[in-house]
Formats: C-alpha cells, sequence, structure tokens
C-alpha cells in the first residue's frame, strides 16, 4: 500500500489506474492520479486545527497568504456532503481517535480521490465507532468510491466488502468471497489452522495478591487518566482488562508498577502497601512486568540476549559478583532460558534488536518468569507478535496462573483478554465499568468498552451527558 | 471534560516552588540590602542623561520597601499557588528595584539612573539577540536544531567587515555578512539534512571551526593591515522626527539604524510568514510532522534546507552589528557567547518569534544593568555582574519557562519509509 501512494518504490511490476500504467513517484502523485490513503499511524499534525490539517499541501492561498476562511468552508462541504461532521477550529490532539480518523478521511476526499486506501482503520476503534467506519464506507461506495479496507478482523471484511484478497508474507494467497466462512478466510491468512481458544482448567483462585483501591493517577497532560479504579487479583486467577486503548490502562499498570506516582488511593501486594514503592521494590517483591511497547520499555536494544535476560538481577547473585559481573552464570542462564522459551536466535551474544518481535517478547517473558512470582502483569502481551509466538506466549501465562500467580493481562485485542481470562475487567475513561465473566456476549463487552453499562438502566448521567454535548456540538458546526 | 477530569494536584506546585524562591529573594532583599543601603537618594531620571526630569527614593527606604513587595509577591504565589506570571514579574521587579535602591545609594559616582539611557541600552545589547534567536526559530521550526548560532553571528561579523572594507560599500558588506552566516547554515543543513549527523554535535563543531577559522584570517590579513581589511566604516543613523523624542523609550526605538530597525521588521515579517502563509503552515508541519507533510505531496527536506539557509541568512546579518556598528570593525571571537544566549531566548520565548524578541530584551536588560552598575563603581566585582547576563539565562531557561513545547520533530531527521 505504502508502494500505491508513493511513500516507497517498487523493485519491480507496475500499477495500472484506469487501465493506464502509472509512475508514482512521491505521494503528491498518487493525489493526483485520485489515489488517497488513511494510514494506520494517523499522519496528523497534533497542534494543528483540523482546517489546517486537511488544508496542508494544498492550502487555499492568495498570494501566499492563507485563506482560512476558504479552507473552513470547503472542510464543512466535504463533511457535510459525506455526512461526517467536524469541527474544522478543533485541535487535532484534543480530539478522540474515532474523530481524528474521520479528519483523515475527510482529508483524503478534499483532495477528490477515487480510490481511498484505509490500512487497519479499526485497530484504535471502539466496536461502535468500527460499526460506524463501517456505515461510512457504504456511503462512500455509494457515493461512487473505491475503498482498499486493510485489516485483521475477520467480522470487518465480512460486514463490508465485495471482495477479499488475502495477502501473507508479501503474497496474494488467495482471494475469497464475503459469505465464506471465517475459518476458511482465517486458515489462508495464517497458513495453518489456528487455536483460537488458549486451552486452560477452570481456575481456582485464593487469597487477594494484588488489591488496588481508589487509584487514581494522572497522564503526562496532567489529565485523570485513571479515575478511582477498585480491582483485586487474587493467587491462581487471570484478571484480564479490556478496553480501548488509551482509557488509562497503560497509566493504571505504570502505577502499580511504581513508575508513576499514585494521587490517590491505594495499592496492597499480599496485604502489603507498596503504593510509594519503587519499581525494583515491586519487582523484587515477586511482581513480574511484561511492558506494553517493548520498543520503548522492557528491552536494551543494543544489549545482547543474554544480558537482557538478567537486565533485573545482573547486581544478585549468581550474576553479580561483589565487583563484577559473573559472565559464565549470565550465559549459562541464556542457554538456560533460550533452549525453554524457544527463543530464535542466533546465539545468546546476537543484539536483541535484531530479533523479531515475536522472540523479542519471548525473551522478556522469559526475564520475568525466571525468578518466582506471586504476581505477573502482562500489558499488551502479544502485540505485534507472529501467531506461533502468540500460543506459546499464552500457554506460558496460563502455566504461572496454574502455578499460583496471580496475573493481570491488559490487551486492547478483544480476543485475547476474553481468550485468557478468568474474569473480565472492562475500563472506560479512567475506571473499571464492570467485572464480567469472559462468556459474556461480544455486544454487550463492545457495549461496555463505548463507555455504556447494558445491564444498568441508569447511566453514571455525567459521563453520558458529557458524550452526548460533544456529539451535538458537532453537529451543530456542520449545519451552520 | 478537563475542568472534570482536572487530578487532584500536588501541593509543591511550579508556582509554589517559584514563591518560595521569591520568598528567599524578597527576604535576602528587605534584609541585607535594606541594611547595606546609605541614606542618600536614589534618583531615576527618565531622559538619556543624569540630568532632567525624575524621581528620587531613599535609598534605605526603596531597599527595604521593594525587598518586601518582592517578599508579599512571593508569599502570595505560596499561599494562592496561581497568578504565577504577574507575581513572579513583580517579584523579580521588586528584588531588582531594591538592589538599585541599595547600589546608587552607596555609589562614590552617581545617584542617578538615567531610564532613558538604560531601555536603549538594553534594545541595543538585544539587537544580536534578537536576529540570532530569530535565526534558531526559522530553523528549529522546520526541524533542524540550531545550536551553530554563534558561529553564524560570527561569521556575518567577519564577512561583513571583510567585505565592506574590500567593496568599500558599507551595505554590500550587509549583504556579505547574511550570506557568510548561510555559507555556515549550508554545512548545517548538508550534514544534518543529507547525512543524518546529529544536529547538536554539527552545530558545536561549526561554532568552533567558525571561530578558529575567522581568528586566524583576522590574525593573518586584517590585523596587518586594519585599512584594507577591517574598516567598514559605521553604520548610518536614521532617527524618526518627533518619535524620537517620546521619554525612556523614544530614543530606544526610534532613533535607530539598519540594525534596530531590521531587526524590529524582521520580528514582524517573520512572525506573518509563519503563521499567516502557506510557506509558514508547511514550515509549522515539516518541523512537527514530517512524515504527514510528506503524505501531503510537501517536500520536507527541500523545505528543511530552505529553513536552515534562511536562519543563515538572518543571523548573519544580525552578526554584522558586532562589527559594523562602530568603526573598530572585526576582532576575533567578539560574539562571546551572544549566539548561546540567542539560542536561551528562543527557548525562552517558545519557539515563537514575538517571544524570542521579549525574551531578548530580558536578557538585553541585564547586559545594559550589567553596563550600568560598572559604570556607577559598584562594590561587587565586575566579574561578578558580568555573569548576570548568563544567571539569567540560567534561571530563566530552566525555572521561569516551565514546560515548553519544542517542534515535535526538533533534530530528528527525517529518512522515508
Amino acid at each position: 500500500m505504502n508502494v500505491l501512494y508513493g511513500l516507497l518504490q517498487p523493485d519491480e511490476g507496475e500499477i495500472l489506474v484506469d487501465g493506464a500504467p502509472v509512475r508514482i513517484k512521491g505521494p503528491g502523485d498518487a493525489i493526483k492520479v485520485g489515489i488517497g490513503m488513511v494510514h494506520q499511524h494517523f499522519m496528523l499534525v497534533p497542534v494543528f486545527s483540523v482546517a489546517e490539517n486537511i488544508m496542508l499541501g494544498a492550502e487555499p492561498a492568495r498570494g501566499g497568504f492563507i485563506d482560512h476562511a476558504k479552507a473552513v468552508k470547503l472542510v464543512r462541504e466535504v463533511s457535510q456532503r459525506y455526512g461526517l461532521p467536524l469541527n474544522p477550529d478543533a485541535i487535532i490532539e484534543d480530539l478522540p481517535i474515532g474523530i481524528q480518523q474521520r479528519v483523515e478521511i475527510v482529508k483524503a476526499l478534499t483532495r477528490d480521490v477515487d480510490l481511498l486506501i484505509l490500512d487497519e482503520p479499526t485497530a484504535v476503534l471502539t466496536p461502535q465507532e468500527t460499526d460506524e467506519l463501517l456505515e461510512v464506507m457504504r456511503g462512500l461506495k455509494a457515493a461512487g468510491k473505491s475503498i482498499v479496507f486493510i485489516t485483521h478482523k475477520l467480522r470487518e471484511v465480512k460486514a463490508v466488502a465485495d471482495r477479499i484478497t488475502v495477502i501473507r508474507r508479501g503474497r496474494t494467497v488467495g482471494t475469497a468471497d464475503p459469505t465464506a466462512p471465517e475459518t476458511e478466510l482465517a486458515e489462508l491468512m495464517v497458513g495453518r489452522s489456528v487455536v483460537l481458544e488458549v486451552p486452560k482448567e477452570e481456575a481456582v483462585p485464593g487469597e487477594p495478591v494484588l488489591e488496588v483501591s481508589g487509584l487514581v493517577v494522572a497522564d503526562d497532560r496532567e489529565h485523570r487518566a485513571v479515575d478511582g479504579v477498585d480491582l483485586v487479583v487474587r493467587a491462581g486467577e487471570v484478571l484480564g482488562i479490556a478496553g480501548v486503548q488509551g482509557n488509562g490502562q497503560t497509566e493504571l499498570v505504570e502505577s502499580i508498577m511504581g513508575l508513576r506516582p499514585a494521587r490517590a488511593g491505594e495499592v496492597k501486594l499480599s496485604g502489603k502497601p507498596i503504593t510509594t514503592w519503587h519499581t525494583r521494590e515491586v519487582l523484587r517483591a515477586g511482581v513480574g512486568y511484561v511492558p506494553e511497547d517493548r520498543s520503548v520499555d522492557g528491552l536494551v536494544k543494543e544489549f545482547s540476549v543474554a544480558e537482557n535476560l538478567v537486565l533485573d538481577l545482573y547486581d544478585l547473585p549468581p550474576f553479580g559478583g561483589r565487583f563484577a559481573l559473573n559472565l559464565d552464570a549470565i550465559a549459562a542462564q541464556a542457554e538456560q532460558k533460550i533452549a525453554e522459551f524457544d527463543v530464535r536466535t542466533q546465539s545468546a551474544q546476537q543484539p536483541v534488536g535484531a530479533l523479531s518481535g515475536g522472540n523479542q517478547q519471548k525473551v522478556i517473558v522469559a526475564r520475568e518468569m525466571s525468578h518466582p512470582l506471586k504476581l505477573l502483569i502482562a500489558s499488551q502481551p502479544t502485540r505485534g507478535v507472529d501467531v506461533g509466538s502468540i500460543e506459546f506466549i499464552h500457554s506460558r501465562i496460563v502455566a504461572e496462573r496454574d502455578r499460583g500467580a496471580a496475573v493481570l493481562v491488559v490487551s486492547s485485542e478483544l480476543d485475547e483478554v476474553v481468550a485468557l481470562a478468568d474474569r473480565v475487567a472492562v475500563m472506560y475513561r479512567g475506571r473499571v465499568l464492570a467485572v464480567v465473566s469472559p462468556d459474556t456476549p461480544r455486544e454487550t463487552l463492545g457495549l461496555l468498552m463505548a463507555g455504556i453499562d447494558p445491564s444498568s438502566s441508569s447511566h453514571t448521567p455525567g459521563r453520558e451527558q458529557d458524550t452526548r454535548g460533544e456529539g451535538m456540538s458537532e453537529h451543530g458546526e456542520a449545519a451552520s | 471534560m478537563d475542568v472534570e477530569l482536572a487530578v487532584p494536584e500536588a501541593y509543591w506546585t511550579r508556582t509554589r516552588k517559584t514563591g518560595a524562591v521569591m520568598v528567599v529573594l524578597g527576604l535576602l532583599a528587605t534584609i541585607v540590602f535594606g541594611a547595606l543601603a546609605g541614606s542618600e537618594n536614589a534618583r531615576f531620571a527618565l531622559g538619556e542623561t543624569v540630568d532632567g526630569a525624575g524621581f528620587d527614593i531613599p535609598g534605605t527606604f526603596g531597599a527595604i520597601f521593594f525587598g518586601l513587595v518582592a517578599l508579599a509577591a512571593g508569599v502570595a504565589m505560596l499561599v494562592t499557588g496561581r497568578y504565577f506570571g504577574v507575581l513572579t514579574g513583580v517579584a523579580l521587579m521588586g528584588f531588582i528595584i531594591s538592589a538599585l535602591c541599595w547600589q546608587m545609594s552607596v555609589s562614590p559616582v552617581s545617584h542617578t539612573m538615567p531610564l532613558g539611557f538604560i531601555a536603549a541600552a538594553t534594545f541595543t545589547a538585544a539587537i544580536p539577540l534578537i536576529f540570532g534567536s530569530l535565526g534558531g526559530v526559522l530553523c528549529e521550526r522546520s526541524g533542524v536544531v540550531n545550536v551553530a548560532i554563534e558561529g553564524q553571528l560570527l561569521t556575518g561579523a567577519f564577512f561583513g567587515a571583510l567585505f565592506g572594507t574590500l567593496t568599500g560599500n558599507f551595505w554590500l558588506g550587509l549583504v556579505a555578512a547574511a550570506v557568510g552566516g548561510a555559507l555556515l547554515s549550508a554545512i548545517l543543513a548538508v550534514f544534518a539534512i543529507k547525512y543524518l549527523v546529529d544536529q547538536v554535535v554539527v552545530g558545536i563543531v561549526l561554532n568552533v571551526f567558525a571561530g578558529g577559522l575567522t581568528a586566524f584570517f583576522y590574525e593573518q590579513v586584517m590585523r596587518p593591515d586594519t585599512d584594507a581589511y577591517n574598516f567598514p566604516g559605521k553604520v548610518p543613523s536614521w532617527p524618526v522626527p518627533v518619535l524620537s523624542e517620546i521619554p525612556i523609550i523614544g530614543p530606544a526605538l526610534f532613533n535607530g539604524n539598519i540594525f534596530s530597525y531590521g531587526s524590529l521588521i524582521a520580528v514582524v515579517v517573520i512572525t506573518i510568514a509563519l503563521f499567516r502563509t502557506r510557506w509558514g503552515l508547511r514550515t509549522r508541519a515539516v518541523g512537527e510532522h514530517p512524515a504527514a507533510a510528506d503524505t501531503v505531496g510537501i517536500r520536507v527536506l527541500g523545505l528543511r534546507y530552505a529553513n536552515v539557509l534562511l536562519a543563515g541568512l538572518v543571523a548573519g546579518f544580525g552578526g554584522a552589528y558586532f562589527s559594523m556598528l562602530s568603526t573598530t570593525g572585526f576582532s576575533k571571537y567578539m560574539v562571546s557567547g551572544a549566539g548561546f544566549i540567542a539560542l536561551a531566548a528562543m527557548i525562552f520565548g517558545r519557539w515563537h518569534p514575538v517571544g524570542a524578541f521579549f525574551a531578548s530584551l530580558f536578557f538585553g536588560f541585564f547586559g545594559a544593568l550589567t553596563g550600568f552598575l560598572n559604570s556607577i563603581s559598584s562594590p561587587i566585582p565586575s566579574q561578578f555582574l558580568s555573569m548576570l547576563p548568563y544567571l539569567a539565562t540560567i534561571f530563566a531557561v530552566a525555572g521561569l519557562v516551565g514546560r515548553v513545547r519544542a517542534p515535535a520533530a526538533d533534530g530528528k531527521p527525517y529518512v522515508k519509509g
């Protein structure tokens, strides 16, 4: 897709638009031949307004001076024509993800494209927002636009596509009809039958290990990211936290780990308050931590696999002596862990950054499980990890539970949470809306993730009004 | 929504911490300055000289009174935890005036401070900082860190003096100064944008390079024959009738030359260009999120080259101020750190041309104050006084700014894919 949009150049082959071959040297050329793209990572300048982002690169101007009124008018026109309400003067970073995506779509539409490429657009959306997007796609189709919709979620392609092409490892491996059964598509995608469920016994919950009460944590912008969370995780059970990314999960976990200060509330480990403990103390008290983004936390990429495997224990025997590291013990540990966790690496001395995502993740998991755990916290444990490694990591997490550890799994993949968890807590806007069984119907979980509690008729009134207010103002803007 | 989601704040906010510092300063001023001040009046004259209208403040009373003002502002910050900007300003002004009352009342030379002169000296000292920090703004808004402002100013000073003398034309010298700054910038651009070298390292290397090269040519060429190579002439003075007669600010702003007027025009033009034109929007987009700019067909690298070169032109022109304001010509290392203060002014001014302008004036004021205290034979050692602008820089950048947000892609080379 990056080739189609001119971000990368093809080594071979050709691109035909309306039957004629074209050379696309850059995104400018792509727009000229009528190709627009909504990227997985939004291509929006966070500090610019909606109108500024939409006009960027094609600014209406008189003698070099930007005609802001004209840009605003254009945004209103296009957003009205396609039923995508937007406030042209809102600043991007203040908008929810779903609206930012709308800005991306309108941005492509203002450039009069005929073909719209949507690259994994639903990865960041709630189920309800996803349904809205699918509706928008149908509308665009009716308006005569062609759409290439890239996703790995089968339900979505089946719901909206007219034709399906399955691509694996850079090759087209097959095409299918939207009516084809899901299992057939899934097999095409991964090349072998997938285990959609993690085999596990009924949980035998014991004493509470992690108790979180009334926790309040601020995010980097000083907003209340975690807004009074109460949680209990017992020995021998997996508590899964479901929720769309950015609803306070990151801050919750970081606060438990001592990486982010709690502004109110308490965290207890086996009955002992650890709220103000340093991260090292938390880890040494028998907590394992798989951070959500291994490219930032959890690994030193330039260090070898062996060094990364002892990052947390390098100063303790047998790895650390009084003055120097015990390299033999570190090497032995590496040999053993690489074998046990099936880390595919050329040698223990290879820099960990050279490994595939799945193997990097296995290094983290191996390290965190290399000392006896009371509590394992795994954030997005299988993000960007191949299918084989996913199965392996899942089975290790369940094994840790069966050994008697308490496990907290945070994932924005609902499938993962449901497959692993014995109880599911749904987070929305910094609060735990409900703790439910993993057997709860998907629709109910989806509604919860969107902040609507279907079980109670009296919703939290303040929140409810809040969301409605936003929607109203956008409609108002578009209509004026 | 933000109000509802506000977090319970920690007690020691930035405002309260600053308030505590101001309380200490206020106490220091009230007690120490009050005790040291003499009984003579400290006189603040409105004009450019010590004669004429003005007002008198008894030394001891002034030192104590304004010390108490600083103290009160500090206490107010501690108690309310709010009004950071205003109260910090009041506290600092109180502290400075208290210090002045003490210094002036015990001076053996003069008890009078000519405010018009101080204002003019402030602006004069600020001019190279304004050009330098604007060069920084232009560069960094497009995503290239410009630590080489010092070198650009120095190269401009050297080129201006040399070519102004060689051609015998002051104005051609000015053009050469701008070109000189741009040449140094071109090296920065190539290494930073094309070869992806760490931009801070390149900048520092360029500063050393410019210092060495100009010093070499100064020793080998200029000094042996000053008349032939280092006598660019003096900038003509262009007073504006009537306006230059306004007390205090008149002489500062309206009795100027190409440098002073040029700096004001540059601030206005660059502000409008950055925030009202197509070029400005694209420049800011490239500095914030180059991939986003690329995907709408903007040439990221081309725009960065253009901006870095433009930054060199502006800083180089400002550099000519050092060698062409008076008839002394170029001397080696004459910029002596102004480029780094300009860098601080850019940060203090939050990467905004107008902010950079006021930050430059702030630093210029401390420069003028140093000069004044020296002239009244202050008992404070002059070495300590000449530290004042730098101390102010450190405190301004470290403390008063709080959270400044640089352009998000500042210093990050853009590689496609």
